[in-house]
């Protein structure tokens, strides 16, 4: 259902929503050896979560979300490979953080804008903070990445190990526990008024809400979550390297959640497992054309699903259902 | 009587372009009070810098004695000034109920909360119910906005603004594009307003004006022409003038 907040909406857990959980522990025990991609995929679950909150709830256009998820995965590899800090949680929080102030900070003049503005801003934002990664070399390594990352083991017990068990549970705890926070939140009043800035932000000031208050607060919100997700990647991969920052992934994001569905919450599982599954066996068919494949996935579902593949699913359902009521 | 909403030498201009000049306006505590001229005279100019939507180039806004010339609207809405619009500016895509408890909400510091569902604010539910059933709308309730009729759509903008529990509301054509029958409808729930509450209607259809004004302001090209009881204006020469034209008087 797209619009599932609101005063009269129902926010019991229905059963459905415990298939993401029901499939990736199965995951886990029949598909040991896909553990790494489980692990990746669920890192880019997380982002598109995050990535959601704000375009799918508030309707924040960003083309920059990549920034977030960038400094989180830096401050971890910068703690861990520099600084000597390799308790992940630390180094968690520090991304967290660090991602939640920049989000504060450029959310505070990218919110003032609206539209193509709000856009390139954003799309500014994610440059500049690419630009530094490559040239700070001393500290981010630049062009060759951050290698030399050391993770302690979770609560100094679990050791990240090489067949991925650990990294996959450790991101499976965490998006769980974030997929159930923004859960909260977007069945929350707050979530409520959220979608009504998005529905119509002119109405909802002439119901005395602080709109731009509203929206800098999620946005703070989503970066800090960004930022979890980058500090999962970097601890998962013992590596950063300036792919995780930019345009490029900003966009791939972008069209993961398209693919999946944008303010559906599930559209942000959905989309990453195609695109991340189709990128893992297209890339190793066709290594230069992969692309075309989810280009032309994206094109069918802009032109014949505007809700994703989520929207068909539903679309799907209420036919079967309208067809068995006659 | 004391005025609750007041503005003093109220003036804006884009460029050289004025369009509202040195306005001085009371309107009373508890007042049916309707602002009316033809097209382009200003009035919703005027309104939108009641609310705060708009800075004015000078002058003030006064609300219960207060200067809130430079209160956000958000900070106004607080105080208690409620506005509908000229054109249906209301949450589409959400159901009638939500339309009405978002403003709820506000009112009653609920929606800021970001912990317990929405939906277990029963309090906020109820009052939203409980104003869709004094404008006979309970039962499209849980109907979207979108799939309303327009009628329905502007009572909804009237259940929204009654739901911030105004002080002063300002009604911006509330019965503009709608059909007789259903323009009948919101004249009866405009007449069905608490009388505390100071009302200042915005509305080219004469009758309604008439119907439910006790004062009349006549505005044209952003300025004040005349104030007075409806028989005053009915009977100014200058209001025919401004109607009909010269040769009509």
């Amino acid at each position: 259902m797209k619009y599932p907040v609101g005063y009269n909406a129902d926010s019991r857990l229905r059963w459905t929503e415990a298939l993401p959980w029901i499939i990736a522990i199965t995951v886990f025990f029949l598909l040991p050896d896909y553990l790494s991609l489980g692990a990746r995929v669920l890192t880019y679950i997380l982002f598109a979560l995050s990535l959601d909150l704000i375009l799918g709830y508030a309707g924040i256009i960003t083309l920059g979300h990549a920034a977030f998820f960038g400094l989180g995965a830096y401050v971890t590899g910068i703690l861990a490979a520099k600084l000597g800090v390799t308790d992940p949680l630390v180094q968690m929080a520090a991304s967290a953080a660090a991602a939640g102030l920049l989000g504060l900070a450029t959310g505070a003049v990218v919110l003032r804008t609206h539209g193509l503005a709000q856009l390139m801003l954003t799309l500014a934002v994610a440059a500049v903070c690419l630009e530094i990664a490559n040239k700070a070399t001393p500290v981010t390594g630049g062009a060759d990445g951050l290698s030399g990352v050391v993770i302690a083991p979770i609560f100094g017990q679990f050791k990240f190990d090489l067949y991925g068990r650990t990294g996959y549970l450790w991101c499976l705890s965490l998006v769980f526990c974030m997929w159930w926070l923004i859960r909260r939140l977007i069945y929350s009043p707050f979530g409520a008024s959220l979608a009504g800035i998005r529905e119509n932000s002119v109405r909802m000031h002439a119901v005395g809400a602080p709109v731009y208050r509203r929206l800098l607060i999620v946005y703070t919100l989503s970066a800090a979550i960004a930022g979890i997700a980058g500090a999962l990647l970097t601890q998962t991969n013992q590596f950063v390297g300036l792919n995780v920052l930019g345009f490029e992934p900003s966009g791939e994001l972008l069209v993961m959640l398209i693919l999946g569905g944008v303010g559906r919450l599930y559209g942000a599982f959905v989309g990453p497992l195609i695109f991340l599954i189709a990128q893992d066996v297209l890339a190793k068919q066709f290594p230069e054309y992969w692309y075309f494949g989810i280009g032309l996935l994206l094109v069918i579902v802009v032109l014949f699903a505007r809700g994703g593949l989520l929207g068909i699913s539903d679309a799907l359902l209420a036919t079967i259902r309208s067809k068995l009521k006659s | 009587m004391s005025a609750v909403l007041q503005t003093e030498r109220l003036r804006k201009s884009f460029g050289a372009l004025t369009v509202a000049e040195n306005i001085d306006f009371r309107l009373e505590a508890g007042a049916r009070h309707a602002l009316i001229g033809p097209n382009g005279a200003g009035k919703t100019t005027f309104v939108n810098m009641l609310t705060g939507r708009l800075a004015p180039t000078s002058g003030r806004v006064l609300f219960g004695g207060d200067d809130i010339t430079h209160v956000s609207e958000a900070g106004r809405v607080k105080r208690g000034l409620g506005r509908t619009f000229q054109i249906n500016t209301l949450f589409r895509e959400m159901s009638v109920l939500d339309n009405v408890a978002l403003g709820v909400a506000e009112r009653c510091g609920v929606a800021a909360k970001l912990w317990r569902p929405a939906g277990w604010h029963s309090g906020v539910r109820d009052r939203a119910a409980q104003l869709l059933s004094s404008l006979g709308m309970a039962d499209v309730a849980d109907r979207r906005v979108i799939d309303l009729p327009y009628g329905k759509q502007r009572l909804v903008e009237i259940a929204i603004a009654l739901g911030l529990e105004p002080t002063v509301l300002l009604l911006d054509e509330p019965a503009a594009g709608v059909p007789s029958l259903e323009s009948e409808r919101i004249v009866q729930a405009l007449e069905g307003l608490p009388g505390k509450i100071a009302i200042l209607i915005i509305e080219h259809d004469m009758e309604l004006v008439f119907r439910f004004a006790e004062r009349i302001t006549v505005l044209v090209q952003g300025e004040i022409l005349c104030e007075g009881t409806p028989e005053e204006i009915a009977a100014d020469r200058r209001v025919h003038q401004v109607y009909l034209g010269e040769r009509h008087v």
